[in-house]
């Protein structure tokens, strides 16, 4: 097994991550901090080292973009979109129908500051949007949060894999500041995955065929459609949920933070040590599924302080009270507007609440 | 459907092309008699295995019930969008939707004239009855000045809506479409009592057809059904066939618009 070696933008990893996990379909509407994603698959358009990499289109909008993914999704291809706040707004009509249909698809959320058009600068304000449906009709999605250029190009596949697996779309919800960030990276040598398409609307052969429906008028008919959708959640909630932990063996405060938040916080934890406080990092990797077990241990060790630092106004730390349910204490760390806390600004206001 | 000495022939009974479920679609509506124009053409193609309707938002969301293909739901007024998608990953696939006024000319117009503009291979057939049917009979971007509905109780006042949205026009003007017709499909009443002229229904197996053989040639094709909606007209079924005849059907005369590869003429 081989590997390449490149130093990339985040927006560039995820469309060359993509690209080796076999992508047949990219459609895409421009928008600032994601156009990398599109420009960079354009670009490599027709290079036969992705003989699969079939169709690139540019749509007319973000709508025409995810129905476009919808179309190609329900043949089987590998169909993803890239966009940001505003046209990740417009795309949650489209993601609720994939959902309920369970369409396996892959999109990619470059989250700017906002509400509104906001700013182009790094929020992670979409998180409710993401992980909590974000369209109309009561659904979930898989949430891919990475945290470096190198997970940008590794979580494509990783995307792929879990939208196929499960049939439901899977959101990767970076920033501003990670989709513009340069790294160096690896690029692993894997074959890309072939995947169970035997559901796939490619025409009927014989009487049986294939009915991706969307609409159940019969009130039991959908009541039995939305346990089915609800049991298949509670699978993913008991078998797909990531996380990495840092420095959290002896911890006693444990920082709690996803993206490029958990990047500042592993330099405050190792400034926090240093200082005489055993502080550790506990890095959600799904939002969701939201990493709960690991919280559960925490508390079950004796670990009685948490610290949630994010960039909005406390949406994860929403997530972190439930998993706590009032086991131990929550302080919460906050930036909006495209601003980023600095470890040393992060270190001081976790001193404040440990006093 | 046989050909024979230039006429067309909807064939009757049960076809593989048919669930065979009774439609839920109101009596004298059109919308039952462009199921069967649809499938008996997929049937005389013999394209059933490699087709794949896209179901819009409207009376036909539940064509998928009735014409016996594989099938994806779109959201309202996306379906062109959809086909786009599915036909750009597998352009071996025989594409279409059925979509009504409001889906495609107002909600969804956006889609339609791209794809449209795109030229890309897929088939819409537009029912327009100039009318929201399935929503209970509001204002369509295609209801006729004056029309009483359910939003524009005093008649369509075009100095407030702006005129009825002429799709079939609007997609004529552009480069790419291969294919755009408009036919008048609901049977018109004749001189003689008790007669009426279903010169519509063979129009459109007609149109219907060339419709898949222009995708197949790789055109974009599009065919608009003046229709009715007896039951949101709130008139009877032969008055609303009248209706179609003396009033939509002037606001959107039948014609054949574009025909890139004259298949009409073969």
């Amino acid at each position: 097994m081989t590997t390449a070696r490149d130093f990339l933008k985040g927006n560039e990893a995820i469309a060359y991550g993509a690209l080796r996990t076999g992508l047949n379909a990219f459609f895409g509407y421009p928008i600032t901090p994601s156009s990398e994603i599109p420009e960079t698959l354009a670009a490599e358009f027709g290079n036969p080292k992705y003989p699969a990499f079939k169709v690139f289109l540019q749509a007319a909008s973000e709508l025409e973009a995810i129905n476009m993914v919808m179309g190609a999704a329900a043949t089987g291809a590998k169909a993803m979109a890239a966009t940001s706040g505003p046209g990740f707004s417009l795309k949650q009509e489209g993601i609720s129908f994939a959902s309920g249909m369970e369409i396996p698809m892959v999109i990619v959320d470059v989250n700017r500051g906002g509400p509104g058009l906001g700013n182009l600068g790094p929020e992670q304000t979409d998180y409710f949007q993401a992980t909590k449906g974000g369209g109309h009709g009561g659904y979930r999605n898989i949430v891919l949060a990475p945290s470096s250029v190198p997970e940008m190009a590794a979580f494509p596949a990783l995307a792929f894999s879990l939208a196929f697996k499960h049939r439901t779309p899977v959101i990767i919800l970076t920033d501003a500041f990670l989709g513009q960030l340069k790294e160096d990276l690896m690029f692993p040598e894997v074959p890309a995955p072939e995947f169970d398409t035997s559901w796939a609307t490619t025409g009927a052969r014989g009487p049986d065929r294939h009915i991706l429906s969307s609409m159940h008028l019969d009130l039991p008919e959908l009541s039995r459609h939305s346990e089915h959708l609800r049991a298949k959640f509670q699978e993913v909630d008991r078998s797909e949920q990531r996380s990495e932990k840092f420095q959290t063996e002896d911890a006693d405060v444990v920082l709690v933070a996803f993206g490029i938040c958990a990047r500042l916080c592993q330099r405050a934890v190792a400034t926090l040590r240093e200082k005489g406080v055993r502080a550790g990092l506990l890095r959600p990797i799904t939002l969701s599924p939201f990493p709960t077990g690991e919280f559960t241990a925490f508390v079950d060790r004796g670990v009685q302080k948490f610290v949630v630092v994010e960039l909005n106004t406390g949406q994860m730390l929403q997530d972190v009270q439930l998993a706590i349910n009032g086991r131990a204490q929550i302080g919460s760390v906050q930036r909006v507007g495209g601003l980023l806390p600095s470890p040393s600004e992060i270190v001081r206001e976790v001193e404040v609440m440990l006093r | 459907m046989i050909e024979a000495e230039g006429h067309y022939e909807v064939k009757l009974g049960p076809l593989p092309t048919l669930t065979g479920k009774p439609t839920h679609y109101c009596a004298g509506c059109e919308h039952g008699t462009l199921t069967r124009l649809i499938a008996s053409a997929l049937h005389e193609l013999g394209v059933r295995e490699r087709t794949v309707l896209v179901d819009s938002v409207g009376c036909s969301v539940l064509a998928h019930e009735y014409i016996n293909v594989d099938a994806i739901q779109s959201p309202h007024g996306r379906a062109p969008a959809v086909m786009t998608g599915i036909k750009r990953v597998r352009p071996d696939l025989l594409v279409f939707a059925v979509q009504g006024d409001g889906d495609a000319v107002s909600i969804g117009l956006s889609e339609l004239i791209y794809a449209a503009n795109r030229g890309e291979p897929i088939t819409v057939f537009l029912v327009n009855n100039g009318i929201y049917g399935m929503t209970g009979g509001q204002m369509a971007p295609t209801t006729p000045e004056g029309m009483v509905t359910m939003t524009t109780p005093q008649g369509r006042d075009i100095a407030v809506t702006g005129p009825p949205l002429d799709a079939s026009k609007l997609l004529a003007t552009l480069e790419a479409p291969a294919y755009v017709k408009r036919v008048l499909l609901p049977v018109t009443p004749t001189p003689a009592a008790d007669f009426y002229n279903a010169r519509g229904s063979i129009e459109g197996a007609k149109s219907v057809r060339n419709a898949f053989r222009v995708q197949e040639m790789g055109g974009f094709s599009f065919v608009e059904f003046v229709s009715t909606c007896n039951v949101n007209w709130k008139m009877s079924i032969l008055k609303s066939k009248q209706y179609a005849t003396d009033v939509l059907a002037k606001v959107f005369p039948p014609g054949l618009f574009k025909d890139k590869f004259g298949v009409e003429k073969r």
